[in-house]
């Protein structure tokens, strides 16, 4: 049946910010949709609050709604663009709970909008636990014995049936947040209570425990006409217990025979068919006992998800543009394959090579956070290698993750033998975290029986076989020494060896071991990933390496540019930074030279098959890129755009022989190095925080007294501010002075006078080497101290001296000059007593840059892009400054949720996942959409909770006044109670956590509290700070840490107590600026 | 062990043998179905064939006595791009190669197999042949030259049963030839429908499925007369798979003339192709076959699709049968090759692909409820 003509108007709501468990992979799949909807002549209109999306641009849809994801928004858009139908399928957890909530209010009946993909009752049956149950036993399957509990004597009655171990779900929810295992009563309280709280609908589901059992996924397909294809299994190597989100996961299924794969795929036809998902993609999983087979369905989620997209990177096949065709009627034997062009979307993809999926995490960034892996999702990115085996596909793999790992170790930088023995070992293995695997490597160094890791790990043992086989490798690499042999080496190379590890191992250099491999003729080949294991020939050029005899790329004679993508989302490098690459592959197209992306995050747009003109799927190492750059001979490549990631190899690519385009990774260096950029600064006649280098703590010390205190204490050589900390004073040097060291041993610390309560401000720039524009400034709402990346900011700026404005822009030109930048450039100031000082400059994409493109209607990427291809801006058209007539709030959102015990006080070590945007055409409305938008409930009435440290009290003055005359009642702790009733503001007087009960955090328990407002040093004698704010998290209460994030909050309280917020497409703004 | 694998064609590939010195000759074919490899090493339609997987890994689940599609491995070799020589799977009773070497069938690894499915997808199946004593390419090549061409060859005499046989307890239950003339043979007359079932090669599973129909099954070999099966009073017929070239197999065209109308017939595979030729169709050689478990196949009755498991090197011409336009059931969705037909006169029906899947999709398997049903209907 073709395609509907009885709609024109589709709604699609995005997935809103990044956060653990729903990441870019829903930019990707809302991206592919609109694309997919716009191609079939579909008025697309669009809701998603994430600026940092490709989804989001302008072009993407026709109206983008660039607003809070909420079921008032949807409610708001419908009433204003009268949609035909509303699309909640493609993005993710977020579209479906916002359809759900939108649709209780009766907004689809009374303005006649059809829910196309999956129906209210559908979603129910899949999502809802008890619903769910009974579909499977329906159709004759098997759920784990379970039951339901929505208080105390519930949980321990369902408890007794079940018996220990459980497992804890919360129904609704995202990553199995507030989930757990369970092995005693007392922790079933704990996790109980927490899934409780999490669940929307306050309920639970104990679970008899499978943990140790296998999981599979399988990716469903169904059209309208109830054709069914299932289009990738998935083997998580984690048994149950672990997020499969938090797995390594392989694909196709490895362990399994026809026989029992069938069981699952018939399995999975019919749970689609049971929920009623009418078109469209599914996800089902599934465990599978080890010892006999049974199997017990886990789940099933009725939209496209993070596995989806990667079984559609891992085989071709786009879901997500299938299943927006889908939901508009087209059945699967309608739609013709893009990969092959020749046979049609009707069919079951054959892979031939092996997919490794490994999840990112960012414990270090969370000290205070256990390094376990349970049934809550905790890791940020993932990174996905292709191999023609396991073993090629995991090194690989391991490599591309960014954590330092050449591969399966063997790259000095496992820990040594004796410091991983005994019960350490075993902790390790037996209970799931981020290191395991490395733990595995050791076991396996010390012998230990497969059978024996087996029981420690439940990783099949075919997989820690494939490990095996990689150790043995490694042992007789180090045997044979400098005189491997060619027939070793080659083996090494197809068990995925990087020449980093080899080089390791024979105590050679990486370019030696380069330049011997290549001497006896042993470079990779690159093999096509076409959907069909070579049965047609394929049209896409979607490339994996491999070391095998056939070489299938297609090296054309055009002019060519590689773009090098960041690798795995991180906290610190995330989807802004795909977003210009992305960017990056658009301008190429435009200026007739071929797009070759390379990258190994299979969650991004820049990662989909038809986003550049060509797609090497590859970890970015030296070894890896040069080997693309050698066989496609570009014209240039683009470093400046991926992050940190392209960055760090700029330089080795560059010594190589590697044309870089843009500006200059001597440029790059320059304003990364201290001595340098200190000379440039006095050239340049510009002002930097006092600062200094110290090697030790008595030179710290010296430096610190010299410049005066507080001063910034990091680590040099390190992301995301990383160990970064303010110290106010002598005592507390010593430990931060430490820590700094961890984190970047044998490297000088890097100490910097602190602009206390100084005005921050991040200026975005484009320059051609002679013109300079600027792309945007934006005013921090976080005074000074706060990592940038973590800060709320406001552009255009709202408190600014026009004549510090004019002066930051004068020193990003003459910056830009010095450094000859070619492309974009990010500058941060700080102003302080009436002065402006540089604090940071990076000659390359900044993490702003999609929130400044989308605030002024300039894709600044690609015009960066352009330039560097050697366009001037004046040919381009963007000389002025475009200073919107309205204001665009970023804020940042915080993972705190997901880690227990961390405190969430901001600082200047970077921790948030993801950011929203808030646009009006008043401030404290567009502050409000930002923090709406960000999950904060803000109240209209209540008691504000105010507890600050003295430093803070004169600047909460104000602010509790202002609250006291919005209505609110003021409730504080003695100090702060007594400095605001001295001062007229009257306040109800609170125990702290240590005064004795009932304290403030019993008032948050029992909803006394609306908003808090507690600053806290982050030092541990904050402790009470620290329970308020973990209550505040728990409980959903907003809070903020700083004076002026509370400032902020109360001009969003105000703005909503004027008038409801109102919604307009990020197009209708754009058009005030011309 | 070093190996060779060379082709017709001139083009060798190196690779190395895991089950010790041999060398054998045979098509190559690829299959792409990413699990089965047990059904298919077993299957008798790959007599004659060196089989290499399109999926780079295989032995990982080991061997298992029930994955087995007839007695023997059929296969003339096996080439795979890495051997697990480390199966992990709850069922496993051995491994791949213990179970090659057992059977005497060569199996080579380390081979680029993607290079040599994309060499037969442009070039055609071809003759081939794998040495591990052999290794100049040269008078590898001329051997391979000498391999006898598959149009033309009557396969079906090196796979059919030689002895007729029940099904029973999951195995052949063989009868004496003797007792095929009598009608009182059925064990389960009037509760099951007594099929007989010709054997130019029959997997297993066909059999499986059609006693889960409701049938009682006799396997007869692939030359018994249409006498001698009027003889047995069936409910119905089936016409199995099997290996090679339908042409030459005039003895079973003949049989299947003489006995449509009588009874309802279902053919799989071959067995379409038989009947094809038994309507008055002409059959041909397709270029590098379909073997895999992922061909989507129309229902045109339906117009449901069917993800169907396939293993054919020769097809029924569509144009040949173009006149018959109604008989035509079944089209395949990626080339609009014939995938079923189907005459209601006679009742009969077949398909070119496994409904019976192992391995595969078991999205046919009503087409053997159907077989039961139109049995019925004759019946009544």
């Amino acid at each position: 049946m073709p395609k509907r003509n009885d709609i024109h108007k589709i709604l699609i709501i995005g997935a809103g910010p990044i956060i653990i468990s729903q990441a870019c992979e829903f930019d990707y799949s809302g991206t592919q949709a609109c694309k997919a909807l716009k191609e079939e002549g579909f008025e697309v209109v669009l809701i998603n609050s994430n600026p940092a999306t490709i989804m989001t641009d302008p072009e993407t849809a026709d109206r983008v709604y660039i607003e809070p994801v909420t079921p008032d928004t949807l409610c708001k858009v419908i009433k204003a663009e009268r949609p035909d139908a509303v699309l909640p399928t493609l993005g993710g957890q977020t579209a479906l709970n916002t359809a759900i909530e939108a649709a209780k209010t009766g907004i689809f009946e009374e303005y006649g909008v059809e829910l196309i993909g999956a129906s209210i009752e559908a979603i129910h049956k899949a999502e809802d636990r008890e619903l769910f149950r009974d579909a499977m036993n329906k159709i004759g399957l098997r759920i784990p014995k379970s039951g339901f509990a929505h208080n105390f004597a519930e949980v321990e009655e369902v408890a007794k049936k079940i018996g220990f171990p459980l497992i804890v779900r919360p129904s609704f929810t995202l990553g199995g947040t507030g989930g757990g295992v369970a092995y005693n009563m007392e922790e079933l309280n704990r996790v109980a209570k927490s899934g409780l709280d999490a669940s929307l609908i306050s309920q639970i589901q104990l679970e008899e425990s499978v943990l140790g059992w296998k999981e599979y996924e399988l990716e469903v397909m169904r059209d309208h006409a109830d054709n069914v294809v299932i289009i990738c299994s998935i083997e998580n190597v984690d048994a149950m217990g672990v997020h499969t989100g938090d797995s390594i996961t392989v694909a196709p299924a490895q362990t399994l025979s026809d026989k029992e794969y069938q069981v699952l795929r018939d399995a999975s036809i019919a749970i689609i068919r049971e929920i009623g998902v009418d078109t469209g993609g599914s996800n089902v999983q599934f465990a599978v006992n080890p010892e006999n087979g049974d199997v017990i369905v886990v789940e099933m989620n009725p939209r496209v998800s993070r596995s989806s997209a990667l079984a559609s990177k891992a085989t071709g096949f786009p879901i997500a543009k299938i299943a927006a065709k889908l939901a508009v009627g087209y059945t699967l034997d309608e739609i013709p394959n893009d990969i092959t062009g020749e046979t049609m979307a009707c069919f079951e993809p054959s892979i031939d090579y092996c997919v490794v999926k490994i999840p990112r995490w960012t414990f270090e960034k969370f000290p205070e956070a256990k390094d376990v892996l349970t049934t809550a999702m905790k890791s940020v990115g993932e990174t996905m290698a292709i191999g023609r085996t396991f073993k090629e596909a995991f090194q690989k793999g391991l490599r591309s993750l960014e954590i330092g790992r050449a591969g399966f170790g063997a790259d000095g930088r496992d820990l040594l033998p004796d410091s991983v023995a005994g019960t350490d070992l075993e902790y390790h293995l037996s209970t799931p975290n981020s290191q395991r695997l490395f733990y595995i490597k050791y076991a396996l160094k010390h012998n230990m029986p497969i059978t024996m890791l087996y029981e420690l790990t439940h990783i099949d043992p075919w997989f820690l076989h494939q490990m095996k086989q990689l150790v043995d490798m490694e042992n007789q690499i180090k045997l044979a020494g400098k005189n491997l042999p060619k027939d070793l080496l080659e083996k090494a190379k197809k068990y995925g060896f990087s020449d980093r590890q080899i080089a390791h191992l024979t105590h050679l250099t990486e370019k030696q071991v380069a330049q011997e491999r290549k001497l006896l003729g042993l470079v990779p080949v690159y093999k096509l990933v076409d959907t069909c294991a070579a049965e047609f020939r394929a049209v896409t050029p979607y490339y994996y390496s491999t070391y095998e005899t056939e070489c299938e790329a297609r090296v054309s004679d055009r002019k060519k540019v590689i773009i090098l993508g960041g690798g795995p989302n991180r906290i610190g490098q995330g989807i802004e930074f795909d977003y210009c690459c992305v960017h990056a592959s658009f301008a190429l197209k435009e200026e007739g030279v071929e797009s070759i992306m390379v990258n190994s995050n299979p969650e991004t747009v820049s990662t989909d098959y038809d986003t550049s003109d060509k797609l090497y799927f590859e970890p970015l190492t030296h070894e890896d890129v040069l080997h693309i750059v050698e066989k496609e001979k570009p014209f240039g490549v683009i470093v400046q755009f991926g992050g940190q990631t392209p960055l760090n190899l700029a330089t080795g690519l560059q010594k190589a022989g590697v044309p870089i385009i843009g500006t200059s990774p001597e440029s790059i260096d320059r304003a990364e190095d201290r001595d340098l950029f200190q000379a440039m600064m006095d050239k340049l006649g510009l002002r930097q925080p006092e600062n200094g280098i110290a090697h030790s703590y008595e030179e710290a010390l010296a430096v610190a007294r010299e410049i005066g205190y507080p001063v910034m204490v990091r680590p040099s050589f390190v992301l995301g501010g990383r160990a970064m900390k303010i110290v106010y004073d002598e005592s507390d040097l010593e430990a931060f002075f430490e820590l700094a060291v961890q984190a970047s041993p044998d490297k000088p610390v890097l100490i910097d006078k602190f602009l206390e309560e100084a005005f921050e401000l991040d200026v975005d720039a484009i320059s051609d080497g002679e013109t300079t524009v600027i792309g945007g400034m934006m005013e921090h709402i976080e005074e000074a101290g706060i990592h940038s990346g973590d800060s709320a900011c406001v552009l255009p700026p709202y408190s600014i001296d026009p004549h510090h404005i004019e002066e930051m822009a004068d020193a990003a030109r003459a910056i830009a000059k010095e450094l000859r930048v070619k492309g974009l450039m990010n500058i941060q100031f700080g102003i302080m007593n009436d002065t402006v000082y540089v604090i940071e400059v990076n000659p390359r994409a900044s993490r702003t840059i999609p929130f400044v493109s989308k605030a002024i209607g300039v894709p600044l990427a690609k015009l960066a892009t352009q330039v560097m291809l050697g366009k001037t801006l004046k040919e381009l058209g963007f000389t002025q400054q475009v200073i919107p007539p309205y204001y665009c709030v970023k804020e940042a959102v915080m993972p705190f949720d997901r880690f227990e015990n961390v405190d969430p006080v901001l600082g200047p070590e970077m921790k948030s996942t993801g950011e929203v945007m808030g646009i009006d055409m008043d401030l404290g409305a567009a502050v409000a959409k930002s923090q709406i938008a960000a999950g904060q409930k803000l109240p209209e009435t209540g008691t504000v909770f105010i507890s600050v440290q003295d430093k803070d009290k004169e600047a909460a003055l104000p602010v509790a006044k202002d609250f006291h005359d919005m209505g609110f009642t003021i409730m504080a702790t003695r100090g702060t109670a007594a400095f605001l009733e001295e001062h007229q503001v009257p306040a109800t007087p609170v125990k702290k956590v240590s005064a004795g009960r009932p304290h403030v955090v019993d008032a948050v328990k029992n909803k006394e509290i609306q908003l808090i407002l507690n600053t806290g040093a982050t030092s541990q004698t904050q402790r009470d700070g620290y329970e308020i704010r973990r209550a505040a998290i728990k409980y959903k209460i907003p809070y903020a840490t700083t004076t002026d994030g509370t400032r902020a909050i109360l001009s969003a309280i105000k703005a909503l107590k004027k008038e409801p917020l109102s919604v307009k497409p990020i197009q209708e703004y754009h058009k005030q600026n011309v | 062990m070093k190996a060779l694998l060379a082709l017709e064609d001139g083009r060798t590939f190196a690779c190395r043998s895991f089950t010790g010195s041999g060398e054998a000759g045979g098509e190559a074919v690829f299959n792409t179905s990413m699990t089965g490899y047990q059904e298919i090493l077993t299957d008798p339609s790959y007599y004659g064939q060196m089989v290499t997987m399109t999926y780079p890994l295989i032995g990982n689940y080991g061997i298992s006595p029930e994955d087995v599609e007839s007695g023997r491995v059929q296969v003339a070799a096996f080439i795979v791009k890495e051997y697990q020589d480390f199966p992990s799977n709850f069922r496993s009773r051995g491994t791949l190669a213990d179970y090659l070497i057992k059977n005497h069938v060569l199996g080579v690894e380390d081979l680029d197999t993607r290079a040599l499915t994309r060499h037969i997808r442009k070039s055609g199946a071809m003759r081939a042949v794998i040495s591990t004593s052999d290794l100049n390419p040269e008078s590898l090549v001329a051997k391979a030259r000498q391999v006898p061409s598959m149009a033309g060859s009557d396969l079906v005499q090196h796979v059919t049963t030689k002895k007729p046989y029940f099904w029973k307890y999951n195995q052949p239950d063989y009868v004496p030839v003797e007792t095929l003339s009598n009608a009182f043979v059925w064990r389960h007359r009037g509760k099951k429908h007594s099929v007989v079932a010709i054997d130019f090669g029959i997997k297993y599973n066909i059999i499986r499925c059609l006693e889960n129909a409701g049938c009682e099954v006799l396997t007869v070999p692939s030359k018994t007369s249409a006498d001698v099966i009027k003889a047995l009073l069936p409910d119905g017929i089936f016409l199995s798979n099997g290996p090679g070239d339908p042409e030459p197999l005039t003895y079973a065209v003949d049989t299947i003339r003489q006995l449509l109308g009588s009874v309802p017939v279902f053919g799989i595979c071959l067995g379409m192709q038989l009947l094809g030729l038994a309507m008055g169709g002409k059959t041909l050689k397709i270029k590098f076959g379909h073997r895999g478990a992922n061909q989507p196949v129309k229902n045109l009755a339906t117009g449901k699709v069917e993800i169907t498991s396939q293993n054919h090197g020769f097809a029924v011409d569509l144009d040949s049968l173009k006149d018959k336009s109604s008989a035509l059931s079944h089209i395949n969705l990626n080339e609009a090759s014939l995938e079923g037909i189907s005459d209601d006169t006679l009742r009969a029906f077949a398909v070119q692909y496994h409904p019976e899947a192992s391995p595969g999709p078991h999205d046919a398997a009503y087409l053997f409820n159907q077989f039961a049903k139109v049995m019925t209907h004759a019946k009544a």
